[in-house]
């Protein structure tokens, strides 16, 4: 159907009106357009009937559906609790080592673990749980404080190097740059080096055996294999926390390092402790 | 009269040096200098034609369209700058290794970001609305603006809000508002701006020639006066120091909040829709040289849009600290509102029966066709999300994103593009657009480029917002929020490249207005004020 764009026929009078050439059709309102406006403003009476709406004084009307956003959370939130609460009774009351024996409760512990820790420790160790630097990789059988069920419920309930909690685990390795010198300093960092891989320079690694044998054999041991009981790492499995090219080696022995995990136990159940415990138990790297 | 201009500047510039010398921050003292610059700069240039002999030419007959010239090119400049923006965040967001070391505090998504929406709503869009509003009240009122160079205060007096508002977030000057990120002294700027805009188009249509005040006029209109009174109560907010660019808002909590989206709402409603209706109702008829199709039906879509609009701003904050019973009334008014928002799309639709023919052989109404039809998908979606149980999936992700920018790159983008394409050869006296090929060009890859923008976001949204609430049988989360975002790269992607295709079009735009105004053949000035009737 073409039409021409001057004045046409069966075109409807226009209001008489013109502004710069622009006139105005004296259409009616379309039918369908305002009986849906209707049916809009009648529904919106009804929604505001059903549901809480309108403001008085002090407050507003409740609806007559009872419909609170707050009180659906609160239902919804006591509803998954109920659902779980046996299970969770149970977790909470078993031998840690238990957990992964028996099938039901294992299953229940990883699923629930998982969205614990998408949660709550993400943030830092990643949502795979492969770390950061700073932040230790849970997916390996590398542990600063040990990989066992216990010792991993431990490390989460009470965190490290935290003030909150008295049970926390703590170390602290000496910043080394105020007690030795420069030359010893990098010969250290350069026979940390060859522990498990190239040093930056091998002419110094026979003077930083000395120094390494004085100052950091006591918790990293002879041998360099680290000391779990104060969280010293393991400096020989070529696996860093921090970084093993030179410059890290180096500033971390001139400055130390002092990671800190807060405790949970305030904020999250013993249930879910437990859980996410048994998650990063299960995760590939536990003892 | 120079004498008084000339002390004032001078107070000013020196009152700006005060300020800059006793700056407590960075942007601050940037603001205080830009200010003092353009200060002294005007106090030489009104010494200098101080006692000159003036002109004496009668110019009340004529349009003042030199404001209206000046505020095209600020408009395709702002435009381009707004979308280079958008782009780069587009891709920061895909690639965060865009959000370079060197440039952190200064070119970082979170520093770029309300440069790009302020650029783009408040520049681009602003200018727009300024100079069409400045073009129509006169031909539709045939009457010069009201106020003499009081228009050409506001035009530049509105550049000077952007560049200190854009310069501030640079440096880190914001208010934490969404859309209302300026600083106090840039609100009270704006403030002044905005009352000598209001009284320059009002002043206008007083002293119309023309019986009746046509209904572009109208929304216009609206958008001013509504404007004035979000920014200024959504701003209210108390100096730290008269040397610094922090404030404190004076609500705090939900009634911040409920404020704040009070304001969000209507800078779509009112500027957005409102004041690109203005547009609409002038630019759509005179391309397709038809009458408006229903006067009864802008009559009553204009009231029942400007009181509804300003009730629905609760709708963003569903399931949040706000009461029920608010969220409730912002749904209700949000749904009510569709078919008055539809009012204005089946107004401008139905404009074109008789004149389709024209789809085929106008790129320009092919530009204003889909802008219509761009805000007719949007005021849908709008009053779609703004249900309790869609926004409960939808809100926070981004399926808001896609949803803003149908809007804004389909409905307020193309609109502009369609009246610049308009206003172009009419303000510099051409006899037509340098090349139709051009905007036909500009259309498709803008059609295109919005599509794979509003496509890749309804994806990434929904998506996003199924990943959130998935929960396993023992109905504990399943995904972390990371792997949402991990999960969002490729629909990223997609969404960089349709902002490429977009800035690509508004370039070629840019180049075909130059070479219009360069090249095509000339025709005689038909600018005098001559009433229809």
């Amino acid at each position: 159907m073409v039409k021409k764009p001057e004045k046409q026929q069966g075109d409807p009078d226009t209001t008489g009106h013109e502004w710069d050439g622009i006139e105005e059709f004296n259409n009616p309102l379309p039918r369908w357009w305002l009986w849906t406006f209707y049916a809009t403003i009648v529904w919106g009476i009804g929604y505001t009937i059903a549901y809480p709406a309108w403001p008085g004084i002090s407050s507003a009307t409740a609806g007559v559906m009872g419909w609170s956003t707050r009180a659906n959370v609160a239902a919804d939130i006591s509803q998954a609790e109920a659902a779980n609460a046996d299970i969770n009774a149970r977790l909470a009351a078993v031998e840690l080592t238990e957990i992964s024996t028996d099938p039901e409760l294992a299953g229940y512990a990883t699923s629930a673990g998982a969205a614990v820790f998408k949660t709550w420790c993400a943030q830092c160790h990643g949502s795979g749980a492969a770390g950061a630097k700073g932040y230790p990789n849970l997916l390996d059988n590398d542990w600063l404080w040990g990989g066992d069920i216990e010792a991993i419920h431990a490390t989460v309930a009470h965190g490290i190097r935290n003030e909150e909690d008295d049970d926390a685990r703590y170390s602290e390795m000496p910043a080394f740059g105020e007690m030795l010198e420069k030359e010893e300093i990098t010969a250290v960092t350069n026979y940390v080096m060859s522990l498990s891989g190239t040093p930056q320079d091998a002419s110094q690694v026979e003077a930083g055996q000395v120094v390494y044998v004085d100052n950091c054999a006591s918790c990293h041991g002879d041998e360099g294999l680290g000391d779990r009981d104060q969280g010293a790492p393991n400096l020989a499995d070529a696996i860093w926390l921090y970084g093993g090219d030179y410059d890290t080696v180096l500033e971390t022995v001139t400055y130390s390092r002092f990671g800190v995990m807060p405790p949970w136990t305030e904020r999250l159940t013993e249930a879910e402790i437990r859980a996410v415990s048994a998650y990063v138990h299960q995760l590939g790297g536990g003892e | 009269m120079n004498y008084f201009k000339l002390i004032a500047l001078g107070l000013i510039t020196l009152f700006a040096l005060i300020g800059a010398n006793y700056a407590r921050d960075l942007a601050y003292l940037v603001n205080a200098l830009t200010i003092a610059l353009v200060s002294a700069g005007l106090f030489l240039w009104v010494l200098r034609n101080t006692d000159e002999p003036v002109k004496q030419v009668d110019l009340s007959g004529e349009y003042m369209d030199g404001v209206i010239r000046a505020g095209v090119i600020a408009t395709a400049l702002w435009g381009v700058v707004g979308f280079l923006a958008g782009t780069f965040i587009a891709f920061q967001l895909a690639f965060p290794g865009l959000n370079f070391e060197w440039s952190q505090g200064l070119l970082n998504f979170g520093r770029l970001r309300p440069l790009h929406t302020s650029a783009v709503i408040f520049a681009f869009g602003g200018n727009a609305l300024i100079c069409t509003s400045f073009y129509v009240v006169q031909r539709t009122s045939a009457a010069r603006l009201w106020g003499g160079n009081l228009a050409w205060f506001v035009f530049w007096g509105y550049q000077l809000v952007i560049v200190l508002a854009a310069t501030g977030y640079l440096l880190g000057a914001t208010q934490s508002k969404e859309y209302a990120e300026p600083e106090w002294y840039v609100d009270w700027w704006l403030t002044i701006v905005w009352l000598a805009y209001l009284a320059v188009f009002l002043g206008t249509i007083v002293k119309r020639k023309e019986p009746h005040i046509y209904v572009a006029n109208w929304f216009y209109l609206s958008f001013i006066i509504t404007v004035a009174m979000l920014h200024v109560f959504n701003n209210l907010s108390i100096p730290v120091s008269v040397f610094g660019s922090k404030s404190v808002q004076v609500f705090s909590g939900v009634q911040d909040a409920m404020v704040q989206w009070w304001y969000g709402h209507n800078a779509v409603g009112f500027f957005l829709t409102a004041g690109f209706l203005g547009m609409m109702y002038y630019f759509v008829p005179k391309q397709a040289e038809r009458p408006v199709f229903s006067y009864k039906l802008s009559i009553i879509h204009f009231w029942a849009l400007i009181f509804l609009y300003i009730w629905a701003g609760p709708h963003h904050l569903h399931y949040t600290a706000l009461p029920d019973w608010a969220s409730t009334l912002g749904m209700v008014f949000s749904i009510i509102l569709w078919m008055p928002s539809w009012g204005g799309m089946i107004n401008g639709l139905m404009t074109l029966s008789g004149a389709w023919d024209k789809l085929r052989t106008d790129p320009i109404i092919r530009m204003m066709v889909i802008s219509i039809g761009f805000y007719g998908m949007s005021t849908f979606e709008g009053p779609m999300m703004s249900i309790r149980a869609v926004n409960s999936l939808s809100h926070y992700t981004d399926w808001t994103i896609g949803h803003v920018h149908s809007g804004a790159l389909g409905w307020n983008g193309m609109i502009t593009f369609g009246a610049l394409y308009f206003l172009v050869p009419k303000l510099w006296n051409r006899e037509r657009l340098y090349s139709l090929s051009m905007v036909s060009w500009h259309f498709w890859l803008a059609t295109i480029g919005i599509i794979l923008y509003a496509a890749a976001m309804w994806v990434t949204g929904i998506m996003e917002g199924l990943m959130w609430r998935e929960v396993d049988a023992n109905g504990f989360l399943v995904n972390s929020f990371a792997d949402t975002v991990a999960a969002k790269f490729p629909m990223y992607v997609v969404r960089g490249l349709g902002g490429v295709l977009y800035i690509a079009g508004a370039i070629i735009m840019c180049v075909n207005l130059y070479l219009t105004v360069k090249r095509s053949p000339a025709v005689e000035a038909s600018n005098s004020a001559v009433p229809a009737e």
